[in-house]
């Protein structure tokens, strides 16, 4: 699989020889080795979970690998810091820009090293002129002294590029630089990293849009889980070749999906649309069904789920819940509905740290536990008893906080909390996400049990294993649409890629 | 055992109060009498109900500095009914200071809740304007003794098996509010938005809604609070309570209850209020300045704030130290 490598006209600004991080319980990157080179383009392509991240974060100072060289001119060093990596000329451009909104544009440029005058306070007369010298370099046109708030994201990633050029950085990491970009903007992103090129600038482009890896890179690298799969000339490479190597596997068949008789639809919804976020949302949901979401981070899935139980409201569309038009204006609504959403970060939405294991569980179901008005403790300990041990809970007591538990542990407890609702419609956002695989694997059979037992479940995961061992039925969300619907018959993780980062497809995949 | 009990942030308290008591004991045991610590609890019973108004708040991530100012406001209006209807029954000018006190907190929690300010800001603001309106009503005029009616001035100080009116008021609150706190949804939901606003909207929770109820019971105890100083002290001007909001705030924190939310009891902001009455009432027995005082109170409340700090701190590690574990 490996493209023979073609002799680089120059030696490479910056080499990563053997890298290797693990994480507890995981192994991030094994043995990954990569070169950029002046003057040249190479784009990072990976699922989720692939280890582009890691391997962003070790180049910048970040994080520390665990073995392997980072050689930068000939000659071996480290990055214990980032402020060391930014010396060494590496430096990183963000999807969402790290800058100081309150600050200028020059001043956000030069923060840490403004020019000084003789009495050791800031040039400013210097800072600014410099500061519009670097913005021309950059291909910008705008004034360094205004707010950088004033300043839309394309500009904001120019002023980052303007600081890259004041520390003198060779190596520029753009990592999805385009995913808040407007196509306008876009094109002018892609003139500047043409003038980054001519400048020699060596950058590492890491994106899921394959159009634009063919429009802007000269060379590629593939990761998959951790390690590098494939490298070489964008010239001489398809999309084709590029999609098997990112997937490139057999998904293994240790998913423990039952068979379930899927029934009459539950939840119908159709036409939602949201100004900004998402739109043409049309899909059913059947009794003892499973229905994947898959999409790239960013898709519109979670905003969609959110929307759904009145988190945040569409602008149109509409919801049948068992042949009932349903108006969902809070989520207390959808709860005495019967639709749950158990969200994606369980540390910011999940459980409530400093509140016993009992009170956590009952929280959504109060209204069952008190009797005019009061609360029953009797009863509240009696379902938050039922629904933990049905969920193998390991705790002392259910009135110990639940911040004493293990994050497979509490995750426990915020599946409980939803379970003690007794909802028709369960989703699940990205339910096994930072979880170890003990605790993955006993999510998992917990999910086909509640299927079974006549819950429908939507999943929404950015993982094709999961999503391919789990899901009756997938739909592909893209740019906050619905780019493609696949029985479980019809799935392959191919399709899935294809259709989510939008390339063109010869197969039969339905794209919709 | 011992080590565990410590680590209960009440029964802490209720260590350092008996410590307290016992030093002053040392210098002056005539004040550990029964009747005379009957008498501290009834000097403090105001800043209790208070207390007890501003920890619901304090729970949901809020702060209500308007406290003072909006009891200041009731008791006028409350003293201001007296002295133009004599004949009006006490029981109902009680109510209508405490439903005054409650539509004051609805003003702060409607801003608080639909135009999403900082909490800090709208009672800051609040507070000018309710000690504004005194003076509007007032043109600044003080109400004396005088002209306030017999029974207006006599109720807090009624005798009932032994023990005044207010401390059985104080008590009555205390009451009520551990069974909404610990009984009620509501309570739980003080916690719950306190502890993590994100999770309790997932739960179905409104959480400017709990923060409007929250200031809706803040300044209903407020409003009896008012009745309750100005008929003890039997004035009525503009300035009275000036900055006991802080004293409000402070018996809060060291009564244990988390600034940063969702941590706190009712114990807590009871024993909290206590510790402050009995220095208040303590240090000019033992001959110590009011000024000192001031000073000791700021003292006191930085090493509440720093002790219950490190406890959660502690509690912070744990999580870490089983996460790695697993």
């Amino acid at each position: 699989m490996l493209q023979e490598k073609t002799p680089s006209r120059a030696k490479p600004a910056i080499t990563l020889e053997g890298i290797s991080k693990s994480f507890p319980g995981v192994r991030a990157l094994s043995d990954v080795s990569l070169a950029l080179y002046p003057g040249s383009v190479t784009a990072l392509i990976g699922e989720n979970g692939a280890g582009k991240s890691t391997l962003v974060k070790i180049l910048t100072g970040i994080y520390q690998p665990d073995s392997g060289v980072i050689r930068v001119a000939d000659s071996d060093t480290t990055f214990p810091t980032a402020l060391a990596a930014a010396r060494a000329g590496v430096t990183a451009i963000h999807q969402e820009t790290v800058l100081f909104d309150e600050l200028s544009v020059a001043e956000n440029i030069f923060l840490g090293h403004a020019p000084r005058n003789r009495f050791g306070l800031i040039d400013w007369k210097k800072l600014n002129a410099d500061a519009e010298a670097l913005l021309h370099r950059a291909g910008a046109d705008f004034d360094p002294t205004i707010r950088l708030r004033d300043l839309g994201i394309a500009k904001k990633h120019l002023v980052a590029i303007a600081r890259a050029l004041s520390v003198d950085a060779q190596v520029v990491i753009m990592d999805e630089p385009t995913a808040a970009l407007s196509h306008k903007e876009i094109h002018e992103l892609y003139a500047l990293i043409e003038r980054l090129k001519a400048d020699g600038k060596a950058i590492l482009f890491i994106s899921h849009k394959f159009d634009e890896i063919f429009r802007i890179a000269d060379r590629y690298t593939v990761f998959r889980d951790g390690t590098m799969v494939g490298e070489g000339l964008i010239a001489e490479v398809s999309q084709d070749d590029l999609v098997r190597m990112m997937v490139g596997r057999a998904v293994d068949s240790v998913y423990p999906k039952k068979e379930v008789r899927i029934g009459e639809p539950v939840l119908t919804v159709s036409g939602y649309r949201h100004p900004t976020e998402f739109e043409d949302i049309n899909f059913e949901l059947r009794r003892g069904e499973i229905l994947g979401f898959y999409g790239l981070v960013g898709a519109g899935r979670s905003e969609f789920m959110q929307s759904l139980i009145g988190i945040t409201h569409p602008s149109a569309g509409a919801v049948k819940l068992d042949g009932e038009v349903l108006v969902i204006r809070s989520p207390a609504e959808a709860i005495r509905a019967g639709i749950v959403y158990v969200p994606e970060e369980r540390g910011r939405q999940g459980a409530i740290i400093g509140m016993p294991i009992f009170q956590n569980v009952t929280l959504p179901s109060l209204s069952h536990t008190s009797r005019s008005g009061f609360l029953k403790l009797a009863d509240e300990f009696a379902l938050a008893r039922e629904y933990t041990s049905r969920l193998d809970l390991r705790a002392a007591s259910l009135d110990q906080d639940v911040g004493t538990l293990s994050g497979g542990n509490q995750q426990k407890v915020v599946i409980a909390k939803w379970l003690a609702t007794k909802p028709k419609v369960i989703i699940l956002d990205e339910p096994t996400k930072g979880i170890d695989i003990g605790s993955k694997a006993a999510v998992h059979a917990f999910m086909s049990e509640l299927a079974a037992q006549g819950l429908s479940v939507i999943m929404v995961s950015s993982e094709i294993p999961e999503i391919m061992g789990m899901s009756d039925r997938v739909i592909v969300m893209r740019e906050g649409r619905i780019a493609g619907r696949f029985e479980r018959s019809e799935l392959t993780a191919e399709r899935l890629v294809r259709a989510a980062a939008g390339i063109e497809t010869q197969l039969n995949g339905r794209a919709a | 055992m011992i080590a565990k009990l410590l680590k209960n942030r009440e029964i802490l308290l209720v260590v350092a109060v008996v410590v307290l008591l016992a030093l002053i004991a040392l210098r002056f045991p005539a004040f550990v009498a029964p009747f005379n610590l009957a008498r501290v609890y009834n000097d403090t019973s105001i800043l209790i109900i208070l207390a007890l108004g501003q920890m619901a708040v304090i729970l949901t991530r809020c702060i209500d500095l308007s406290m003072a100012a909006n009891l200041a406001l009731c008791g006028m209006v409350a003293a201001m009914l007296n002295a133009a209807f004599p004949g009006l029954p006490i029981p109902l000018i009680i109510l209508a200071a405490m439903a005054l006190g409650g539509l004051l907190g609805m003003i702060n929690g409607t801003l608080v809740w639909k135009l999403d300010i900082p909490p800090i800001v709208v009672t800051l603001g609040t507070l000018t304007i309710f000690r504004g309106l005194i003076f509007l009503l007032t043109d600044g005029k003080w109400i004396n003794a005088h002209e306030m009616s017999e029974a207006f001035k006599a109720l807090p100080r009624l005798d009932l098996a032994g023990v005044p009116v207010l401390s059985w008021l104080s008590l009555l609150m205390v009451c009520v509010m551990f069974l909404v706190m610990s009984r009620t949804p509501l309570g739980r939901a003080f916690y719950a938005v306190g502890g993590n606003p994100h999770a309790a909207i997932y739960t179905g929770i409104d959480v400017g809604r709990t923060r409007f109820f929250a200031y809706c019971l803040s300044g209903t105890l407020a409003g009896l609070s008012g009745y309750l100083w100005v008929s003890r002290y039997a004035v009525a001007y503009v300035d009275i309570a000036a900055g006991f909001e802080l004293d409000i705030i402070a018996a809060c924190v060291i009564g244990g209850i988390s600034i940063a939310g969702g941590i706190g009891s009712v114990a807590g902001a009871v024993l909290g209020a206590l510790f402050l009455g009995v220095i208040k009432n303590a240090l000019p027995v033992i001959n110590i300045s009011p000024f000192a005082q001031m000073a000791i109170s700021g003292t006191v409340i930085i090493i509440a704030v720093a002790v219950n700090a490190r406890a959660e701190r502690r509690k912070g590690r744990v999580i870490l130290r089983k996460a790695e574990a697993v």
